[in-house]
């Protein structure tokens, strides 16, 4: 399911995918950032590639490959601290 | 994690840290928690470019917080919490949310699960009967064991 890569020197990540990823634009100094919004419980859950470290591989993770089965997508501030 | 396996649930780890810091803590401690080290995928987000999309991204702190989302065969989001990063989460509600979510998908919305709700405790069948009837099947008590 999710293809190896091999991650060379830089810091690799990735992002999300589909239709509402909007281009880049320059933001003004000063006051960047529009409000943060939640997502809706009953809506879909934003599609997005990542790299990701798994039992000794680097591999590419894209959520919507895991269709079908139920997923529980844990969020945390930073490694060793506690999940 | 032989509990999430039981019930078909993938889990997905993400933070804002590299691959290569997964990796190391991997190696360096959870391996010393979890036998074997962490079976599932440990995503990496630098730049918290998922973290904003899911409204979890705190860019003051450019961390992430502690989101967890339930996501059911569908893709969609069933539920979701979200503390801040010095209070972990309780796994067992978590389990305890998925398994909810499972009965009420398996009965196509046919019973529901009140507050309290576990594997074995009784389910409420929602429709016109249940309409002022829901202290005759749950009682107040029923939500705190």
């Amino acid at each position: 399911m999710a293809e190896e890569f091999d991650p060379g020197c830089a810091r690799p990540t990735g992002g999300p995918v589909g239709e509402e990823v909007e281009t880049e634009k320059p933001e003004p100094a000063g006051n960047q950032k529009e409000d943060q919004t939640m997502i809706m419980v009953g809506q879909k859950a934003p599609d997005f590639t990542a790299p990701a470290y798994q039992k000794g591989k680097f591999v590419n993770i894209k959520l919507s490959d895991y269709l079908g089965k139920w997923v529980l997508l844990c969020f945390y501030p930073g490694d060793f601290t506690f999940v | 994690m032989p509990e999430f396996d039981k019930l078909g649930v993938q889990i997905l780890s993400m933070s804002i840290d590299s691959v290569f810091v997964h990796k190391m803590w991997d190696d360096h401690e959870l391996s010393k928690m979890v036998s074997g080290g962490i079976p599932f995928p440990m995503m990496s987000d630098v730049g918290g470019k998922v973290g904003t999309v899911y409204g979890i991204y705190d860019d003051q702190a450019g961390v992430e917080t502690r989101g967890r989302f339930i996501i059911d065969p569908d893709g969609v989001v069933q539920g979701y919490e979200v503390l801040t990063p010095p209070v972990g989460r309780n796994v067992s509600e978590a389990i305890r949310q998925v398994q909810a979510f499972q009965l009420v998908r398996e009965t196509q919305g046919a019973e529901a699960t009140p507050s309290g709700w576990k594997p074995g405790k009784t389910t409420l069948k929602p429709g016109p009967d249940l309409v002022g009837k829901v202290w005759e099947n749950w009682k107040t008590d029923m939500a705190f064991d």
